[in-house]
């Protein structure tokens, strides 16, 4: 579930708090939006692709927190992981044109 | 646009010919049909439009079938499959307008990928992509987009359904759109689970539609489960279908003829499922050949994200596997259409998607993410134009003063409001019933009983107590609209006494001829329960 929101990278633009489809973040008056309700996180990933600064951070565990921290995050290079694995960049849709799943199916 | 007005005690007041509720695929298609036929439309969504569902989160194929003499070959084959509960009718037509909603989204300019000999490859589509995509559409058609505006029950104005109330979560007011008919596309019940796109995913629909009079079918087909990563929420099955599969201990779990499993999806999440009542099971993706490991990487990226978080490498080590319940998102049960435009029975009231029930499409066997991501296609389109044909011959109907609110359980309790009956706890004791895989994937007569009895207990408990306040309304709703689903499911799969499909009795094993026809399900507190042979298909030859 959602875990981090980096404050070193997160421009406060509330993006995930509108996006978010489990209504999990919550905006405040001048920070960094918080993570309000974690327990309704459903682990889709989508607010880490809708962030224009890669500051959201997913842990896999949809069952409770991981306890992984920014620092650990950052050193395995996970920010963004999943936007560059689509070919989502700065919060913009892309690369679904690269999209080679029709092979998968031929195998299947 | 309407404009938004405030009423006296402050709530957002909307007027709209047509009011869709929901924000996946259905939803979306509904409001731009509704649109397209010159109606004035409002979406209002629990969560948002563009990643709220089942679809936005994942990356589904469609049942893509085009024109030509080898459509009716190919439903045939299809149907085959179904249980013998599928209309080839509806399958037929659902696949007709899918395929041109399909080229519909080519020639928005949708980024579809090119096959090898550069044609566009249609029959796919990437959720976080064709959502966003679909999001745009809605608001170039001018539809007015309500995010985060949760609807808590239908109004209806002793005649007709007439619009719709909830509440706006992100700013605590409540809202209500009067419209001149309404479409149900809120998605199927996950009952909790932990799945992509679930926390929407509450059979809210359900429970509206069934305030208002609507009846239900193929509620027993909710046995589909989907294995993922152990704790993930990645309840997508096609990687494993190049895996295998171990005990604790090591030895390989084996299909029915003995061999080891190559392959754990379809039938053969039934072996895997015995294996996990049994203890942990692990798998491994090692049946993928490299050029078919990269092509899923890069095809399947979301497939692969629980892997690289917990430092797995699925193609070489084993890792432990869970099967996830899916309720009626993977299952069939949903609201009954009584006509070709998605109508309910109830005027004014129409259905798109997984609210809607699938059995006309996919019978007692699971519509994957193909057949009910081309039921979204087509579904959402015929609501559409059927809400806003229904709407064009109310006008000057609607907005009558006596206007009455259908919503009861959970927001209007028959007795006093307890606090000790939570929504939480009330969603977790549904959950004991409907999701284990030895009470719910493989079911018995004695056992669906005594969940019927618990659920029985559960539902009066909500029906007579349970209330939430301002917000909490949402929670108290959902946790309702759970139960419900829950006792509707558990009754039919008692009453289904045979096996078909995903609904497994190891106590009636096999097909009975007395259960060759739908089941369908009419009210809330007290429900009956009534065959539909007559409304079984006219069977292709």
């Amino acid at each position: 579930m959602i875990e981090i929101v980096s404050a070193t990278r997160c421009v406060e633009c509330d993006i995930c708090v509108k996006v978010c489809p489990a209504n999990v973040f919550d905006a405040t008056d001048n920070g960094v939006p918080v993570i309000a309700r974690q327990e309704d996180c459903q682990t889709c990933f989508l607010c880490e692709i809708y962030c224009p600064t890669d500051a959201l951070y997913v842990a896999e565990f949809a069952e409770g927190p991981t306890g992984i921290t920014e620092a650990q995050a950052d050193a395995r290079q996970l920010f963004g992981s999943y936007a560059r694995a689509l070919g989502w960049k700065r919060g913009k849709a892309g690369g679904s044109e690269f999209d080679p799943t029709h092979r998968i199916r031929v195998a299947q | 646009m309407p404009k938004p007005q405030k009423s006296a005690s402050d709530s957002l007041l909307l007027q709209a010919d047509v009011l869709v509720l929901g924000g996946g695929p259905s939803a979306a298609w509904a409001a731009v049909a509704a649109a397209e036929s010159g109606a004035k439309v409002v979406l209002a969504d629990k969560g948002y439009l563009g990643t709220s569902g089942a679809t936005a989160p994942s990356n589904t194929g469609t049942w893509c079938v085009p024109p030509g003499d080898n459509r009716h070959a190919v439903v045939e084959r299809r149907w085959q499959r179904t249980g013998e509960l599928a209309d080839p009718r509806w399958m037929l037509r659902c696949v007709d307008t899918a395929y041109r909603n399909l080229l519909r989204l080519s020639e928005w300019g949708y980024p579809f990928p090119s096959e090898d000999d550069g044609r566009l490859y249609i029959a796919n589509l990437r959720g976080p992509d064709y959502m966003r995509f679909m999001r745009r559409r809605v608001l170039l058609a001018g539809v007015t987009v309500l995010d985060h505006h949760p609807a808590l029950e239908l109004l209806s104005d002793g005649d007709a359904i007439v619009g719709a109330a909830g509440v706006a979560r992100q700013i605590g007011q409540d809202w209500r759109v009067d419209a001149n008919a309404v479409v149900l596309a809120t998605g199927g019940c996950a009952f909790r689970e932990r799945i992509l796109g679930a926390s929407g995913l509450t059979g809210d629909g359900y429970l509206m539609a069934a305030e208002a009079g609507a009846s239900l079918s193929g509620m027993e087909f909710t046995g589909k489960y989907t294995l993922a990563p152990y704790g993930s929420s990645l309840n997508k099955g096609l990687p494993f279908r190049w895996a295998s599969f171990h005990r604790e201990d090591g030895t390989p779990i084996v299909g029915p003829t003995g061999e080891p499993l190559r392959n754990g999806i379809g039938d053969r999440e039934e072996e895997v499922a015995r294996a996990l009542i049994d203890g942990p099971v692990y798998a491994r993706l090692d049946q993928a050949e490299p050029a078919l490991q990269g092509w899923l990487r890069q095809g399947q990226p979301n497939c692969f994200v629980p892997y690289d978080r917990a430092g797995i490498d699925p193609f070489g080590e084993l890792f432990p596997i869970t099967l996830r319940a899916e309720g009626t998102v993977r299952g069939t049960g949903g609201i009954d259409i009584v006509s070709d435009d998605c109508a309910t029975g109830v005027p004014g009231l129409y259905v798109a998607g997984d609210a809607a029930s699938r059995e006309i499409m996919t019978g007692a066997v699971s519509g994957g993410g193909a057949v009910n991501s081309s039921w979204a296609l087509a579904s959402g389109w015929w609501a559409g134009k059927g809400a806003s044909t229904h709407a064009r011959r109310r006008t000057g109907k609607a907005f009558r003063s006596a206007v009455q609110s259908l919503g009861q359980a959970g927001l209007r309790p028959a007795s006093s409001p307890r606090a000790d009956i939570s929504a939480g706890e009330v969603i977790e004791a549904v959950r004991n019933e409907v999701t284990p895989l030895d009470k719910n994937f493989f079911r018995t007569g004695e056992g669906l009983e005594k969940s019927g009895e618990r659920l029985g207990s559960v539902w009066r408990d909500v029906r007579d107590h349970l209330q939430g306040e301002g917000l909490d309304r949402v929670r108290t709703r959902e946790a309702a609209s759970i139960a419900a689903a829950g006792r509707w499911s558990v009754a039919a799969a008692l009453h289904r006494t045979e096996s078909r499909g995903m609904h497994r009795r190891s106590d009636q094993p096999g097909k009975s001829a007395a259960f060759a026809h739908r089941l369908v399900i009419t009210g809330v507190d007290a429900f009956r329960i009534a065959g539909a042979p007559e409304r079984l298909a006219e069977l292709v030859s």
